[in-house]
């Protein structure tokens, strides 16, 4: 579903070039949970928005959906990202202004004319999130809060999910269920990239690697 | 959930940018249909204030032209056609003819086509007896104006004494303490009293003037007449006589024309420089209140750019307000798979929604000062619907012309928005 080879990639930084991926291969097959653990700044989160089509590598070859995103032209590469992947971020990137039903609908926006709304609806039942659905942002925990993301990020029927640290500001309860949601998706035939600093990944992954200054160590 | 239901969500939820940009595109827009509004109600009332003025200076005119008309009545006539035996002598003493000739004279000149003079006036005049009253008179014998054929009507300057009638001077009348309506007896004739006049303070005080057929059957002269008064010569100046003398001579070859009137003329010469006068007056109150657009106009043409780029700037101001709080909004829609045009039509939407709104509030808010500050200025009110304006045509300048502006406004702030990297954002945030 996703694979990486050799990619590189570094920025131009006031003091020279900064590496942040180095010579990263590796692929994510449908029914993988791949967690990349790291710890900060070690480029995992360049990682993912690359395998997104959302960073240019700077070489190396990505494939995502048996597709390279870069070489597509930017129209084509949204379209890709709509159809193929789910994003969900640690700070959950919730529209403040639209409810929790909204938020979910608003991916549908990347594909306009498809009546997402009984979608919507498993989608809030199934994240236990139904008493909230016309609750914005601020009025709901960060476990709501995850679990609208993740609802949002499942709406368009993706075949990979990329997951930067999902459980970052989360407790432990509210953590554990959202891994419960990513393994049933992982198990329902889609496949997860995950990066985190968090050990507990580990358990739910099917599969981990290490990463350090910007590159996979085991 | 589509681009639309987005925007306004967007826009309740962030009110105050909305409004102040809202505010500033009505701003613009109000300034530009308040001084078009302006502008025309000045011309409104410039074409009113001409208008009463030349109905004033009509009005004025013809007061003028009947003062002198009366003037010429109470002074005497332009020219008196006399019998050519008639001695000047005689009747300068005794102010009427003792010659005659015929009264088939008057329908001559009428019918002549003669240019110099107008408004004939046959008569028939005596100093006589008063035999039923034992007082001395003038009797007059007229007939009222005959017709130029050749021009158009005139109202006559002398209305006829009916046949039956008489009409008396101040001193008769008073004297004899009669009034309109009384019956008088003259040379055994009963006659109706028609009118009896003011005090003039000359010979018509002490004149009767009857039926000319009349008249002419006390007096014992059938078919004559002694005078013809010929009114408002259209000969003007020193050539104006020697002119009608030979025009009116060369029509009835047996009389001689005699000047009666150059106080009348200096009227009517003074009449015409009124006239002129009031007519340079008009010119100058026009010409003043075309300065007064000018100066109006200009300053419009300087204000006018200035508040529409102070209002632009501070749309894009908030416009760049708009998108950097919108930020994370933009990095999570490209990453959900929202296409960078998507982006661009969203932000342009809104700023076509702040110019549509703007625009229209800003033409009810424009009309309204200007008819407002309008009244005040020029003292009256005006209603909306009389400036003539194409309200529709106007209304939607103003709103597709705020859209516009706003879009302008805009467009770097939407440029910035649909170019913000994604990537750049996520990792940022």
């Amino acid at each position: 579903m996703i694979t990486f080879e050799n990619v590189n990639r570094w920025f131009d930084g006031t003091k020279g070039k900064v590496t942040a991926l180095k010579d990263i291969s590796f692929s994510v097959r449908p029914g993988e949970l791949l967690a990349v653990r790291g710890p900060s700044g070690c480029g995992k989160t360049t990682l993912l928005l690359t395998a997104g089509g959302l960073l240019r590598p700077s070489s190396g070859q990505i494939s995502l959906d048996g597709r390279d995103p870069y070489q597509l032209n930017p129209e084509q590469r949204s379209q890709l990202r709509a159809r193929t992947i789910g994003f969900v971020f640690q700070q959950f990137h919730l529209i403040p202004y639209l409810t929790v039903r909204q938020n979910i609908l608003a991916a549908s926006l990347a594909m306009p004319g498809k009546d997402a709304s009984a979608r919507t609806d498993y989608l809030i039942s199934h994240f236990g999130l139904d008493d909230r659905a016309e609750h914005v942002p601020a009025q709901l925990s960060t476990g709501e809060k995850q679990r609208t993301a993740l609802a949002r990020a499942l709406l368009n029927e993706p075949k990979v999910i990329l997951a930067d640290e999902p459980t970052g500001n989360l407790d432990e309860d509210n953590a554990q269920t959202v891994f419960g949601y990513l393994s049933q998706y992982v198990r329902d035939g889609g496949c997860v990239l995950l990066v985190t600093h968090d050990a507990q990944a580990a358990v739910h992954a099917t599969r981990t690697l290490q990463m350090s200054q910007g590159q996979l160590v085991g | 959930m589509t681009i639309w239901n987005l925007l306004i969500r967007e826009i309740l939820h962030r009110k105050l940018n909305f409004a102040l940009s809202v505010l500033s595109v009505m701003v613009a827009s109000g300034s530009l249909v308040g001084a078009v509004v302006l502008l025309r109600i000045h011309d409104i009332h410039t074409n009113e204030l001409l208008e009463q003025k030349q109905a004033e200076l009509t009005r004025q005119m013809a007061q003028l032209q009947d003062d002198t008309r009366k003037a010429m009545l109470n002074l005497g006539f332009n020219v008196v056609i006399l019998p050519k035996d008639q001695n000047l002598n005689d009747w300068y003493a005794e102010d009427y003819a003792s010659k005659y000739m015929p009264e088939e004279y008057v329908d001559r000149l009428a019918k002549s086509g003669v240019v110099t003079v107008r408004h004939f006036l046959p008569s028939l005049q005596q100093k006589i007896e008063w035999p039923e009253r034992k007082r001395t008179i003038i009797l007059v014998g007229a007939r009222g104006e005959v017709p130029e054929l050749h021009k158009n009507p005139v109202k006559p300057l002398v209305q006829p004494v009916p046949p039956g009638t008489i009409s008396l001077g101040y001193e008769l009348h008073r004297s004899m303490d009669i009034k309109a309506g009384d019956k008088v007896e003259l040379m055994g004739r009963p006659f109706t009293v028609h009118a009896c006049h003011k005090e003039r303070g000359d010979k018509d005080d002490i004149t009767a003037w009857i039926y000319l057929s009349e008249a002419q059957e006390l007096l014992n002269k059938p078919g004559l007449i002694n005078a013809i008064l010929a009114l408002e010569c259209l000969c003007i100046g020193e050539e104006g006589l020697p002119l009608i003398r030979k025009e009116i001579t060369t029509i009835l070859p047996g009389t001689q024309v005699i000047e009666r009137g150059s106080e009348v003329i200096a009227r009517a010469e003074a009449r015409i420089k009124v006239e002129e006068q009031a007519r340079v007056s008009i010119q100058q109150e026009k010409d003043a209140r075309e300065n007064l657009r000018e100066v109006r106009e200009h300053l419009a043409s300087i204000l006018i750019p200035v508040v529409v780029t102070a209002c632009a700037v501070w749309i894009a101001v908030l416009g760049f307000t708009n998108v950097r709080a919108r930020r994370e909004e933009i990095g999570i829609l490209r990453a959900l798979g929202v296409c960078s045009r998507r982006i661009l039509v969203m932000f342009l939407s809104r700023h076509v929604l702040v110019g549509v709104l703007g625009g229209a509030l800003g033409f009810g808010a424009g009309m309204l000062a200007a008819v407002y500050f309008g009244a005040a200025r020029e003292g009256t009110p005006v209603r909306m619907i009389e400036t003539g304006l194409p309200f529709f045509g106007l209304l939607l300048l103003s709103v597709a012309g705020a859209a516009a502006l706003a879009v302008v406004a805009g467009w770097i702030p939407t440029m910035v928005a649909t170019r913000q990297d994604p990537a750049d954002i996520l990792r940022s945030e």
